[in-house]
């Protein structure tokens, strides 16, 4: 709880620094607020606290989220540096950063529909303003508008889904709603709105997470925000966003698993099959990486179809290695953006301008296509293991050949920045996207060979 | 702590190859593969030959999902740890006529895949097992990539999605079989052998383990990475590949799934025999007639690596006995091989059996030591090759006569291309540029005298191979039999 609150007032300071005059200082205070926040979470562990009438209930699930969202926030820190200086809207822009934080965090830490739409929310309407924050380029503004219209609609569906379980149930709690299917489970008699309720709730959760097919905003957003923001949204948003699915689903419609376990697991076919093929024929990296994070979105999915024990671990564990991948590959993304050309063919000359680069460019790759000793595989294998222990061999072995899929297109960023380009000329990384990519690559594969070091949080 | 050894010098080695500088880096890592040579050859003297697995080590690395590091050799396992271990000084010392750039990262990529390597053969934990296999992947693709030839990036890719298809499957099976053993799961290798499997779960598990280790011997119809593969790659990286990886494959069938589909094994093993023999006559046919020297030689490995395959699948104690003996020849014939091959290019800058002829006359040395390295991959007698093809054809004829006439045809075969090669090589008409064709260097002459003489002394007295392995082959047929 101090986490969220210590968040949501760095929002509301951040807010301030303009017309108070703190701007100069307002980084430093925030990355301490950060840590503040990370170390409350840490310190609040096994407690289980539950705070204004059961809303919130704050977890070691939700706070194993909470802080691996602070985390990858720090990490996101050393890239954003430039794109706050560089705006004359910097004390906004922080500020609206630190609400998503906080949305996100309520969406981990929910135990009320309601609380939940309202975290949704808060997350939401910031990312449409961060989305379109490059005010002078068209394609921001494009993607701006395509978000919000299309998370519109979503929230329509959600909202619509909420109201239908809520005149079933007559209650917003995820517990009594727990108690109230399992109940009429029992006597047969489940009212048909729960299962519309259900269904479009799910529709609603599987648009924010841009599970096929309801993927089509991500590639257009993804290439149009800023490329912070795109790495804001691909890391922490994603994690928020498949925290509060698991969590809705693991509480409340636990019961009644059979009715959307199938549509679920073909969904999450679909979007691993489909992002993976989609991911191959882009030429702008940014894309691609748009379309690699709808195929990882599948992959995740798979924890949700398989709900056993081990699937809250495998989501954040799956999770925690997809954000801290993705943080390295957008620092090279970044550099890419500021020299003006975001195709996989500019790699050209990667590894020739920057001695040594290559091998933690690798290390991503391998820890985002899956492969030992990288965090990725873990993480995969995790996922694979849940989805077999349900009995979902089909799903797995879909899996298993899509991420071979993954492996082609992954790999073309290794070769390409090993060629040489004519011209001599290629991207130059500076010191900040230097260190974020060498510190996510080692950070990996810490995660890929200790991987208890996750594990036994036993979520 | 022996196996540790053997494992971790090659790492700590590999890392440490990043922080020398290039004069240094070829001595460096030719020392340290003769220092873990060191080693090996202390732990056979210490080696029982019966069939228990031997320098065991065992650590919790993820406790709560029942894997464990755990590390043994026993007969099957050391003679393979043996021949990485003989071969990588070997490949090593064979570089040093090349001027690789960036040679620091060439020589750190060859350590660690012996590392890898080794933990594939002393690996006694199907995870574990599973993540060397993978490991063993990543810097023979980066060596082919960095260091290939012209159409490396498309190969090394093919190479590459084609392996990594069988190691998932394998990787799926093998958490099918990790989710049927009893309580809390676990890798262990006695736990997975002495899991019950149904006949269907089995029927299905014999694909998911047999593609990914065909592929990798390569078993006919999956060859077709590696021909490109072998000739793309520098002379170095093919002689790991055709030399020790490609084992890793037909280990992965001893160990990794004759043990536990015995029932698998039973409804498909013919299938998988008449492919292995398929490929034999296949891959000799194909060596017929190619031009390029190293690609015959990469089809006359397929033809090998199908005439073990088939070996092990006759499931008799000759069939495996021949098996690891033909392991162990196989890889030291062809690492000569090739490097014959790469001592050829380097000075005629071409390997077309068109383009080259007549060089017997300007290098006596050569030609013998080449003459020795060839009879033993035709299986001359009193070669090494021969104590493992007669066994193996003596196997398959246990399981099938038919079969055995047709595999038999190698022989005659193999010694047709072989020694077809030879004569445009050495013999005829000298070519224009064989003028140029110098004699050899010092380094040069003591790997192929090396392998020379391990041709000679296998093929003399084979026997403390066949002892070696044979308890725990026993043991593993009996388990087989048991269930059947």
């Amino acid at each position: 709880m101090n986490t969220l609150i210590i968040i949501s007032l760095l929002g509301v300071v951040a807010m301030m620094a303009d017309a108070l005059r703190f701007k100069k200082i307002l980084l430093p205070i925030i990355v301490a607020g950060l840590v503040a926040g990370l170390g409350f979470a840490i310190s609040s562990w096994n407690t289980n606290l539950s705070y204004y009438h059961d809303m919130v209930l704050f977890n070691n699930y939700s706070l194993a989220f909470s802080s691996l969202m602070i985390v990858v926030t720090l990490l996101w820190m050393i890239i954003s540096k430039h794109y706050f200086s560089s705006s004359s809207n910097m004390a906004e822009h922080a500020a609206l950063v630190l609400f998503v934080l906080t949305g996100a965090i309520i969406m981990t830490a929910f135990a009320d529909l309601s609380m939940f739409f309202v975290g949704l929310e808060i997350l939401s309407i910031s990312l449409y303003v961060l989305a379109a924050s490059n005010k002078s380029e068209l394609r921001s503004n494009e993607a701006g508008m395509k978000y919000f219209l299309m998370g519109a609609f979503a929230t329509g569906f959600l909202l619509f889904g909420i109201a239908l379980i809520y005149g079933a149930t007559a209650t917003f709690n995820l517990a009594k709603i727990a108690s109230y299917i399992s109940v009429s489970q029992a006597a047969g008699n489940t009212p048909m709105f729960v299962y519309a309720g259900v269904l479009l709730i799910m529709v609603g959760l599987l648009f924010k997470v841009s599970a096929a097919p309801f993927h089509f905003w991500a590639p257009d957003v993804y290439e149009g925000a800023p490329t912070v923001i795109t790495a804001f949204m691909a890391t922490v948003v994603k994690t928020a966003a498949f925290a509060a699915f698991y969590r809705m689903f693991s509480t409340c419609f636990v019961e009644i698993t059979g009715f959307w376990s199938n549509t679920m697991a073909i969904i999450a076919a679909s979007t691993m099959i489909g992002g993976n093929i989609l991911a191959v024929y882009q030429t702008s990296l940014k894309r691609m990486m748009a379309y690699s994070s709808i195929a990882h979105a599948g992959y995740m999915l798979m924890a949700i179809v398989a709900m056993n024990k081990i699937s809250a671990s495998s989501i954040f564990l799956y999770t925690a290695s997809y954000s801290i991948a993705s943080m390295g590959m957008f620092a090279l993304m970044q550099a890419m953006t500021a020299s003006g050309d975001e195709s996989v063919n500019s790699l050209k000359g990667l590894s020739k301008n920057n001695k040594g680069i290559i091998v933690f460019i690798s290390a991503l790759v391998f820890s985002m296509a899956g492969i030992p000793p990288m965090a990725g595989f873990f993480a995969k294998y995790y996922i694979f293991l849940g989805a077999m222990q349900s009995g979902y061999q089909w799903l797995t072995l879909i899996a298993v050949l899509s991420s071979l899929i993954g492996v082609y297109y992954y790999f073309r960023v290794i070769f390409v920045s090993l060629q040489d380009n004519e011209n001599g000329a290629g991207h130059v990384l500076n010191k900040g996207q230097w260190t974020l990519i060498v510190l996510s690559a080692l950070i990996s594969l810490l995660i890929g060979v200790i991987p208890s070091l996750l594990l036994t949080l036993s979520l | 702590m022996i196996t540790l050894l053997l494992l971790f010098v090659p790492l700590v080695a590999s890392l440490a190859c990043l922080l020398l500088d290039k004069a240094k880096v070829k001595v460096f890592a030719l020392g340290t593969s003769l220092v873990n040579f060191g080693i090996l050859v202390y732990s056979l003297t210490l080696f029982k030959s019966d069939m228990s697995y031997q320098f065991l080590v065992d650590y919790w690395w993820v406790k709560d999902l029942g894997i464990s590091f755990k590390l043994g050799l026993d007969g099957i396992s050391i003679l393979l740890v043996a021949l990485t271990n003989f071969l990588m000084p070997l490949i090593i010392l064979s570089s040093f006529r090349t001027e690789y750039k960036n040679a620091t990262a060439f020589y750190s990529l060859m350590l660690f895949m012996q590392f890898a390597l080794i933990g594939v053969f002393a690996a006694l934990d199907g995870f574990l097992f599973y993540i060397f296999w993978e490991l063993a992947l990543i810097p023979i693709y980066f060596i082919c990539l960095f260091w290939g030839g012209e159409d490396r990036v498309r190969i090394t890719l093919k190479f590459f999605i084609y392996t990594l298809t069988g190691s998932l499957l394998m990787l799926v099976g093998l958490i099918y079989v990790y989710l049927q053993t009893p309580g809390t799961h676990s890798f262990d290798i006695n736990v997975l052998y002495s899991t019950a499997l149904t006949v269907t779960d089995q029927s299905w598990l014999f694909w998911c383990f047999f593609l990914a280790f065909a592929i990798k011997i390569p078993i006919f119809p999956l060859h077709s990475w590696q021909a490109d593969t072998y000739t793309d790659s520098p002379t170095q990286g093919t002689m790991l590949l055709s030399g020790i990886m490609l084992k890793m494959g037909l280990y992965g069938l001893i160990r990794w799934m004759i043990p536990f589909l015995p029932e698998g094994l039973a409804q498909w093993g013919n299938t998988a025999m008449i492919l292995s023999i398929i490929g034999v006559v296949y891959a000799s046919v194909m060596a017929l007639v190619q031009k390029d020297f190293k690609r015959l030689i990469a089809y006359s490995s397929v033809a090998h690596v199908g005439l073990i395959a088939a070996g092990i699948f006759s499931l008799t104690i000759q069939g495996m006995q021949g098996a690891m003996a033909q392991m162990l020849a196989h890889g030291v014939n062809v690492v000569g091989i090739f490097f014959i091959s790469d001592i050829i290019f380097r000075r005629m800058k071409t390997r077309n059996l068109d383009e080259l002829g007549g060089l017997a006359n300007n290098t006596r040395v050569f030609t013998i030591l080449y003459l020795i390295i060839l009879l033993g991959s035709v299986a001359l007698p009193l070669t090494n090759g021969f104590v493992g093809e007669f066994l193996l054809l003596n196997g398959v004829y246990q399981y099938n006569a038919w079969m055995a006439a047709i595999a038999g045809l190698t022989v005659i075969l193999g010694a047709v291309y072989m020694l077809r090669s030879y004569q445009k090589i050495m013999l005829g008409e000298p070519h224009a540029r064989s003028i140029e064709f110098t004699g050899l260097h010092q380094t040069e002459k003591i790997v192929l005298v090396v392998v020379a003489l391990a041709i000679i002394a296998g093929g003399i007295y084979p026997k403390p191979i066949l002892q070696v392995a044979g308890p725990a082959l026993e043991d593993l047929l009996a388990q087989v039999k048991d269930i059947n």
